[in-house]
C-alpha cells in the first residue's frame, strides 16, 4: 500500500535544489493547495528520518539575515528512490469503505426509508460539488487548484452514480436484504 | 456566489401536464425560476427534461396547467405575441448549437439583432463584443462546420445571449462535448449570466455540469421528485 507520502514529496521539492525546512514547508503549501498544510515538526521530523536512511544529507546552514537554518539536499539513493516511488502505480482500490450502502443497508433492516436517505445524501454531495465548482471557477485559480478541485468532484460524480443506480434498484435489494 | 433575487419568481410553472401520443412526458410538473438565478434541471432520459424546457419557454403549450412569466401567462398568450417574447426576452440553447451553417460566427450572432431591427454594422459589432465574451475572438469569418465542438457551442451562448435576455434556456449544452470543452463553455455560461443578471434554466443528466448551478430540480417520471436543501419548488 503505497500511502501519500511527504517523504516523497519532501524528496521531490529538494530534487528542484537544496532547501531548508521552512522553505520546503511553503514550497509544499503552495504546490499543494487543496492538501493539509505541513506541520514545521513534521518536516523537520520528516528531514531528519530521511537523513537517516541516507536519501538526503545535510549541505550545510543558511541565515540570509535571519536565523540559520539547516540546509537539505537529496542523496544519489535519494534520487533513485524518488523515481522509483514516482513510476510505480497507485493500486486501484478494489472496494473502497463505503459509508453511504453501510447506511442503505442499515435502513433497510431498520425499516427506514432507504430513498429518502439516497435523495439526502445527493443533496449534500450536490452541494458540496456546488462549492468546489465555485472554488475552480473563480477568476484567479490557478491550475493546481482547479485539478485538485476536479479530482474530489470526478470522485462525488461517481458516488452520485453509484447512488442513483442503487435508488432505482433498491427494491430488489430490499427484498435481498429482508431474505437473508 | 448565490446572485439569485428574492420574491417573486419570473418565471414558473404550475401542475403542468403533457402528454405525446400515448407517452406522458410531464404529470404534474411545478417549479420556479428566479430573476438571476441558475437553476439546473437534471433527471434520468425519458423523465421530461426536455418537454418541461419547451413548456417553459413556449415552444410548446402544456395540456394542464399554467406557465407564468413575468405576471403574464405565456400558456394563454397568442402564438405571435408568444414568438416576439421568445425573440426579446428569452435566449435557447441546445445540445447541438443549431447555429446556421451557411453563416459565418459572426452572422450567426448577429442574426438575432437584425430580426429585430438592429442595422447591421450595429449588430456586428455587438456580435463582436460578444464572441469575445465567450472567447471566441479570431474566429468570426469561420463558419459552424470549421469551428470545433466548444467553439461552436460558445457562439450558440454569444447568440442566446446577445439579445440580453431575461431568461436562457440551456438543453444539455454541453452533452455533444468533452469534458474539458464542456466545463469551458459551462464556466463561460456560468460568468457571463451572473455578470448580467440572466436567469439560466439548465438541462442536464450530469452532475458536474449541473454543479454550476446555485440549485437543483429533479425530475421523475414527469414530476419534480427532489430538492436540494436550498430550493423551494413548489409541489
Amino acid at each position: 500500500m503505497i500511502a501519500m507520502s511527504t517523504r516523497h514529496i519532501l524528496l521531490g521539492l529538494l530534487a528542484s535544489g537544496p532547501s531548508h525546512g521552512y522553505d520546503l514547508k511553503r514550497r509544499h503549501d503552495a504546490r499543494f493547495p487543496q492538501a493539509r498544510p505541513l506541520a514545521y515538526g513534521q518536516v523537520y521530523t520528516t528531514l531528519q528520518r530521511l537523513v537517516r536512511d541516507g536519501l538526503a544529507e545535510v549541505e550545510g546552514t543558511d541565515s540570509d539575515g535571519g536565523p540559520e537554518r539547516t540546509v537539505y539536499r537529496t542523496t544519489d539513493e535519494g534520487a533513485r528512490e524518488l523515481s522509483r516511488w514516482a513510476g510505480e502505480t497507485a493500486p486501484p482500490a478494489p472496494f473502497v469503505t463505503n459509508e453511504i450502502f453501510a447506511k442503505v443497508v442499515v435502513s433497510i433492516l431498520g425499516g427506514g426509508d432507504p430513498a429518502a436517505y439516497l435523495r439526502a445524501q445527493r443533496a449534500a454531495h450536490m452541494e458540496r460539488m456546488r462549492e468546489l465548482t465555485a472554488v475552480k471557477t473563480a477568476k484567479g485559480a490557478d491550475l493546481a487548484t482547479v485539478l485538485s478541485a476536479d479530482y474530489a468532484l470526478n470522485h462525488l460524480d461517481a458516488d452520485l452514480r453509484w447512488m442513483d443506480t442503487t435508488a432505482a434498484r433498491l427494491t430488489t435489494l430490499t427484498a435481498e436484504v429482508d431474505a437473508a | 456566489m448565490n446572485n439569485a433575487a428574492t420574491g417573486e419568481p419570473l418565471l414558473a410553472a404550475r401542475d403542468l401536464v403533457k402528454t405525446h401520443g400515448r407517452t406522458s412526458a410531464l404529470r404534474g410538473a411545478s417549479l420556479d425560476l428566479r430573476a438571476g438565478e441558475i437553476l439546473a434541471v437534471t433527471g434520468a432520459s425519458g423523465s421530461g427534461k426536455s418537454t418541461l424546457l419547451h413548456c417553459l419557454a413556449g415552444i410548446v403549450r402544456p395540456d394542464r396547467g399554467s406557465v407564468t412569466y413575468d405576471g403574464q401567462r405565456l400558456d394563454r398568450l397568442p402564438e405571435k405575441r408568444l414568438s416576439e417574447l421568445r425573440r426579446t426576452d428569452f435566449g435557447v440553447v441546445f445540445q447541438f448549437g443549431q447555429l446556421i451553417p451557411e453563416l459565418t460566427a459572426l452572422d450567426n450572432v448577429a442574426l438575432p439583432l437584425m430580426l429585430a431591427g438592429t442595422p447591421r454594422s450595429r449588430a456586428h459589432e455587438r456580435a463582436g463584443e460578444w464572441l469575445e465574451r465567450f472567447g471566441v475572438r479570431g474566429q468570426e469569418e469561420l463558419r459552424p462546420g470549421e469551428m470545433s465542438g466548444g467553439q461552436a457551442q460558445r457562439t450558440a451562448l454569444a447568440r442566446a445571449l446577445v439579445t440580453d435576455p431575461k431568461v436562457v434556456f440551456a438543453d444539455e449544452p454541453t452533452g455533444a462535448l468533452d469534458s474539458l470543452a464542456g466545463e469551458q463553455v459551462m464556466t463561460a455560461l456560468a460568468h457571463t449570466a451572473r455578470e448580467s443578471g440572466t436567469a439560466v434554466l439548465l438541462i442536464t443528466h450530469d452532475a458536474r455540469t449541473a454543479a454550476y448551478a446555485d440549485r437543483e430540480a429533479s425530475l421523475h417520471d414527469g414530476t419534480v421528485v427532489a430538492e436540494d436543501a436550498a430550493l423551494e419548488v413548489t409541489r
